[in-house]
């Protein structure tokens, strides 16, 4: 072995700046997302079911005709609805917990570096690997509709790939506010699915018992389905796509008659919200908490 | 270099450090020592600025809490055992940790080499052994030859060739002016790389003593190690103390302090309660001064 010769530096470093320590986790998150099978498995399912979705769709035309395309933006809609959030969520909620149990966690705070600055390198990188996810899926779904010659719009594949990672922006910072108070990962993984399980077919069947049953006004029933980033989602995709939200019954209607163009700036509110309160919360107690 | 100025620290009613303080100046070699639930870990953690305390640690001059990241660029620390991702490579950690202590780049071979880790940077930190990955874990401490080192019972988890050569590699490291805080179990351990030991009981700070004094003043001839299956720890622990002797627990078994002439007695309590001792080892009292006056004979030679 060769002689030690390590004495220690006398001179006094500034410690790296925080946009420095977040580039840096960003990057190591990415790298260790997109090596996982959780990303892969994901990746695979939405670009299949995407597919699938597309062949069935144009098949459905003969090939050809905007009705297709609409067909097919529903049905890429859904998927989006239920894949998205499950990935996002899963991600985000094993994140900082998994850290946790490996002791990784309190290795990383014995750096020179923040809890914030982790927190966003952590946030950054999984949303860079879901934004890859998302951008496989649907554009393999764009090709698959231009190769059968559907007549498809660019603008609304991009309205639903932007609306889509948006989606995944939010569950991903519900995934990491869970990450941030679960001591293990197998706990807030399970509680990253039971949030997704109750977003998407509980908080429906409860919005739709509770509007016979309490007999809801119009209004509160569309205030109570923007509490819901999937209802939010999915009204902001259609109208982005479709300009009306007839398909969403009185609710889309009154919307539409009521607030017209200020809708985009509602759902633009609702979802940076969600994004921006659930990440704010998981900042407080990821400084507050023991990283043990 | 390290300030400790009446630190304490609760884990909901428990108390884990009570009013501890004391200075470690620059160079210096500091070993904290006491049993299972003493405080080591805790206040180690609290230097490192890990856990919320009442009190203050300034690591020099600066406040681990509110100067956080300044004081932390001071430290090199290395845990018992490192969970690293398992798909991580080994140049690939040394580059991660070094862009998180501010080093635009880092010459990963010769980092490797001087902590015997040569040719193994290509490497899945999953395909190293145990003792690897803990010289893997003094490499990234190192980086950036910060001038404190802090170590947490970092042998608990070797093997006795794994653990004397980890041992050997600190001493040679905590020469130069480097200031060393580190906990262990181990009487040669503490011997060997310590020149004075801040010995803890129940969270609070019972006596410092120069190694030699500490070494000395041992109640015991010798220490065994026993290591012990975990799940019979506590029955171990329980005949022993019903045997008349004073076992404490460590990371792999138990210590147990015994009269020179008595070494073997405790393996007959253990037997008679099948209790099966899967290895051991004996430290003397001797053993250990030999070793303190060694170390400090080397220290002093040093250049």
């Amino acid at each position: 072995m060769t002689t030690l010769s390590l004495a220690p530096n006398p001179a006094l470093r500034s410690p790296p700046s925080a946009l420095r320590n977040t580039l840096t986790l960003a990057r190591r998150e990415l790298r260790d997302a997109v090596r996982s099978r959780w990303f892969l498995l994901y990746t695979l399912a939405f670009t299949v079911l995407g597919l699938a979705v597309s062949f069935v769709s144009a098949a459905g035309t003969g090939g050809s005709g905007l009705s297709g395309f609409g067909r097919t933006t529903a049905g890429l809609v859904n998927l989006v609805l239920l894949v998205v959030p499950l990935m996002a969520l899963s991600a985000g909620a094993a994140s900082i917990a998994s850290d946790r149990e490996r002791g990784m966690l309190s290795y990383l705070f014995s750096q020179p570096m923040n809890p914030s600055e982790l927190l966003l390198g952590k946030f950054l990188g999984l949303a860079a690997a879901l934004l890859a996810a998302i951008s496989l899926g649907l554009g393999s779904c764009a090709l698959i509709l231009a190769w059968k010659g559907l007549r498809t719009n660019p603008q609304s594949m991009f309205w639903l790939c932007g609306l889509a990672f948006m989606l995944a922006l939010g569950m991903l910072s519900v995934g990491m506010l869970i990450s941030t108070l679960a001591r293990r990962a197998s706990v807030a993984v399970g509680t990253g699915i039971f949030v997704w399980l109750m977003l998407v077919f509980v908080s429906d069947l409860a919005l739709m018992a509770g509007a016979v049953a309490l007999r809801l006004r119009i209004e509160t029933l569309f205030a109570a389905s923007l509490v819901n980033p999937l209802q939010v989602f999915k009204m902001w995709s259609l109208h982005a796509v479709d300009a009306n939200l007839d398909v969403l019954g009185p609710a889309g209607l009154y919307a539409v008659e009521e607030y017209g163009a200020l809708l985009h700036v509602m759902f633009a509110g609702c979802m940076v919200a969600w994004v921006v309160v659930p990440l704010l919360l998981a900042s407080v107690v990821l400084s507050r908490r023991s990283p043990l | 270099m390290i300030k400790i100025n009446h630190v304490s620290m609760k884990f909901g009613r428990s108390v884990a450090v009570s009013d501890a303080t004391f200075d470690i100046p620059a160079g210096d070699s500091v070993a904290l020592w006491g049993p299972n639930g003493a405080g080591k870990t805790t206040l180690i953690r609290c230097v490192l600025g890990l856990l919320r305390f009442r009190g203050s640690i300034s690591l020099d001059g600066r406040d681990v809490r509110r100067d956080g990241k300044r004081a932390r660029l001071l430290v090199g620390y290395v845990p018992q055992e490192l969970g690293f991702h398992d798909e991580l490579g080994v140049n690939e950690a040394l580059r991660f940790f070094a862009a998180l202590k501010g080093l635009d780049a880092v010459d990963t071979s010769a980092t490797l080499e001087h902590v015997g880790l040569a040719g193994h940077g290509g490497k899945r930190v999953r395909e190293l052994s145990g003792g690897m990955k803990q010289r893997l874990a003094l490499a990234i401490a190192l980086l950036g030859n910060p001038p404190v080192l802090v170590l947490d019972e970092v042998t608990a988890s070797l093997d006795a060739v794994g653990r004397a050569e980890f041992v050997g590699l600190l001493e040679r490291l905590s020469g130069a002016g480097r200031t060393l805080l580190f906990a262990s179990h181990r009487l040669d351990e503490v011997a060997t790389l310590a020149r004075r030991v801040v010995e803890l009981e129940q969270g609070r700070v019972r006596r410092i003593t120069p190694v030699a004094a500490f070494v000395a003043g041992t109640e015991h001839g010798a220490v065994l190690h026993l290591h012990i299956a975990a799940h019979a720890r506590q029955e171990a622990m329980r005949s022993l103390s019903e045997g008349g002797f004073s076992p404490k627990l460590n990371g792999v078994g138990l210590l147990v302090p015994v009269a020179a002439s008595q070494k073997a007695a405790p393996f007959r309590v253990l037997a008679d309660a099948r209790i099966a001792v899967e290895d051991f080892e004996v430290v003397t009292s001797a053993h250990a001064a030999d070793l303190a006056t060694r170390a400090r004979e080397r220290r002093e030679t040093q250049p």
